[in-house]
């Protein structure tokens, strides 16, 4: 057919004006001030809304259209994955461990961010950012939906999927993620944009899904790939978002540098916390790896980073506070997160291992200044102690730092043979931390982090006593089949037996 | 100067758009990574309408572009005709 | 600096020592000894003798260490704190000064099987 396509009536910057500054209005029955109450107690000052610039111009006509055809995509490989066996396409099930951490601590995350970008919607008074954040509360909750919906295929063969709305509440390794974001959500409007629009979304996302995705890639998840790839869509729009908010904080007035400085500071360093657990995953969890963790800092936090901090100089930014204890820590987070989680494997909703001497042999090439130096001696014994009949199992449980809320694994920056204490006072009650960063950040806020729920010390208060099988019911960890070595494991049996079933005749 | 880059996933859809921006931006290196491509230029990437529907042959707005987007760096200016990430340094 | 808030924000800390029936928290660490990823968190009632909380729990933590054999209790070196300190092994956690939430470290130089050869 030969029909004219109608010519677009109106330029893009037109309509972002009609469809987006001109859906604004001046109320006339409240005053500014009190139907936006919550601009003025953080400190920050805005005089011009209108100077915000929305650099996609996206309409909201234009973002359902969008959206739509994502979703249209999305269920299009989900059906073929879940209609194919999709499954048994994995390197192996050993991937699964990643998979699983994943959904007990970063898809409730996309949740708390939706409810966060839902409230600043509200709150701040410019239609510009009103509806930016509008979309991006829309993005998140379809994040959180799209992950839990790929992933609920995984749960119909495998263990550790089954509860883990419970585990982000209630278990250990996820509370890092979990105070991450109710710590931004009882954050005041500005602080909880530069929390999760600039340094989260800016600064470390990148870190989180393009290395995640690329390893969903490589090991044969096509779920995971797909609710990636279609959730990462949205982020660009949401980095943008995130530089935005801080530029045009920052022109808006002086006073506001010192302020935006500290939460740039504090979010860093809480956000590079939470990569930690990305950084197991990386070196440890993919069977067949992407790239190290230290490569992937290389280029997602050196390089970008680095030009982004060099380019905000211009503000007087500087870059964040923890950024050398983080670049010293590099070569080592992994390894002693790890060497955790394994130790505390009992008590994980995913199932962890001893590296092969293949896998110790990758990670003395990526990490030729410290595996074999200071990790691959302690993962030798743990061998030999699995050897002689004694796995290694820790029941010493962990100090947790109250700040981060992770197990206190992290070592001193310039001395990867003791581990960091640092501890404080505060109205007569003792606090212990993981690093300089976090005891700044509680110091800085101490009546926030006092309240904070950590999950080992709650775990000899009511209702559970200190009684460990008391415990796993109420954090819904099946024993014997959600937690510990991966050998031996139900879904390692299941895995290979279905495997077999498809690539045989018997 | 910084590098920006801009990440596509890899399919039938990026493609054409993947060769109008080597076209645009001969100095910008294209690397290809399973399921995604990145794409990294010093100080400056443009991505230009044009060369896109050329290289598409069909009418092609550049905010089609956000279905198959995996990230970018650098402050982004865009119109009806281009698309451009760069960092002020 | 206080929690920016539109009004008094004060708070209650969550893990006072009234909500361990009894016990307290009790964090211990061998320092260059890293095959525990972590400090080890103990929770001990107060009049725990000192001499208890060795032979004990912390004792039977410390076996998977290929040095925990050769640990001479008598010449170890103790701190509290970050600081020197000397504990008696025969008064109860409380006598010693040990308060909820304390970290312990103590070191035992010469031994090192797992550290860089
Ligand atoms: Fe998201
Ligand atoms: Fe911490």
């Amino acid at each position: 057919m030969d029909m004219k396509v109608a010519k677009k009536k109106l330029g893009l910057k037109d309509k972002y004006k009609l469809m987006t500054r001109d859906l604004g209005w001046e109320p006339s029955y409240h005053s500014k001030d009190e139907l936006y109450p919550y601009m003025n107690y953080e400190g920050i000052k805005i005089h011009d809304w209108d100077k915000w610039e929305d650099p996609f111009r996206l309409t909201m006509d234009a973002y359902w259209k969008y959206q739509a055809e994502k979703e249209r995509k999305f269920y299009a490989i989900i059906d073929a994955h879940a209609q194919n066996n999709g499954h048994l396409n994995l390197t192996d099930a050993r991937y699964l461990s990643a998979l699983k951490i994943f959904l007990q601590a970063i898809s409730p995350g996309e949740y708390a961010a939706h409810r966060g970008f839902a409230r600043v919607g509200r709150e701040f008074p410019g239609v510009g950012p009103q509806v930016a954040c509008q979309m991006q509360a829309i993005d998140e909750i379809r994040h959180a939906q799209t992950q839990i919906h790929a992933m609920s295929n995984y749960n119909r063969y495998y263990n550790g999927f089954h509860a883990f709305a419970d585990q982000r509440d209630r278990i250990w390794y996820t509370s890092v993620a979990r105070s991450f974001f109710d710590d931004s959500m009882s954050a005041g409007p500005f602080e909880f944009m530069i929390a999760i629009g600039f340094s989260f979304e800016y600064v470390l996302t990148n870190l989180l899904f393009v290395p995640f995705m690329s390893g969903a890639a490589y090991n044969g998840d096509m779920a995971t790939v797909t609710f990636g790839f279609s959730a990462q869509s949205d982020e660009a729009r949401h980095m943008t978002l995130g530089l935005e908010v801080i530029k045009f904080i920052l022109e808006q007035d002086p006073d506001n540098l010192p302020i935006v400085q500290n939460w740039i500071d504090k979010w860093f360093w809480r956000g590079f916390r939470v990569l930690g657990l990305v950084s197991t995953m990386m070196d440890y969890m993919l069977p067949k790896r992407v790239m190290s963790w230290r490569e992937a800092w290389d280029i997602y936090g050196v390089e970008n980073g680095g030009a982004l901090f060099k380019d905000l100089a211009r503000y007087g930014i500087k870059p964040p506070k923890g950024w050398d204890d983080a670049e010293k820590a590099i070569d080592h987070m992994s390894h002693q997160f790890m060497l955790g989680l394994y130790q505390w494997s009992f008590g994980t909703s995913f199932h962890s291992w001893i590296p092969s001497d293949a896998d110790m042999d990758w990670l003395a090439g990526k990490y030729p200044d410290t595996f074999d130096k200071h990790y691959r001696p302690r993962w030798k014994h743990i061998k030999k102690l699995a050897a002689a009949g004694t796995p290694f199992k820790n029941y010493g449980l962990a100090r947790l730092c109250q700040t981060c809320q992770l197990p206190s694994v992290f070592t001193e920056p310039d001395d990867p043979t003791l581990t960091c204490h640092r501890e404080t006072v505060y109205k007569g009650e003792k606090y212990q931390f993981c690093s300089d960063g976090c005891q700044h950040i509680f110091e800085n806020e101490p009546e926030k982090y006092i309240q904070a729920w950590l999950p080992m010390p709650q775990l000899f208060q009511d209702p559970i006593k200190g009684d460990l099988g008391e415990w796993m019911k109420w954090v819904s960890l099946l024993d014997g089949k959600d937690n510990g070595d991966y050998a031996g494991s139900e879904d390692q049996k299941n895995f290979e037996a279905w495997r077999g079933l498809a690539t045989t005749n018997q | 100067m910084s590098t920006v880059f801009i990440a596509l996933q890899a399919n039938e859809e990026t493609r054409p758009i993947i060769e109008a921006i080597e076209i645009d931006n001969p100095q910008a290196i294209v690397h290809r990574q399973p399921a995604m491509v990145k794409i990294d230029a010093q100080g400056r990437l443009v991505i230009r309408r044009a060369t896109i529907e050329e290289q598409l042959g069909r009418d092609f707005d550049l905010q089609e572009i956000h279905i198959n987007l995996i990230s970018l760096t650098g402050h982004v200016v865009e119109d009806d005709e281009t698309l451009t990430l760069s960092w002020n340094d | 600096m206080t929690v920016a808030a539109i009004k008094e924000y004060l708070a209650v800390p969550r893990d006072r020592v009234e909500n361990f029936h009894g016990k307290q928290l009790v964090y211990v660490s061998w320092d260059h000894h890293l095959l525990f990823a972590s400090p080890f968190l103990l929770c001990l009632p107060p009049e725990t003798p000192f001499r208890e909380l060795v032979n004990g729990p912390l004792g039977m933590l410390l076996q998977p260490d290929p040095d925990a054999a050769a640990i001479d209790w008598q010449h170890v070196e103790w701190l509290k704190s970050g600081q020197p300190w000397t504990p008696d092994f025969d008064a109860s956690l409380a006598a010693n000064g040990i308060g909820h939430k304390d970290q312990l470290r103590f070191r035992t130089p010469g031994l090192n099987s797992l550290m860089a050869a």
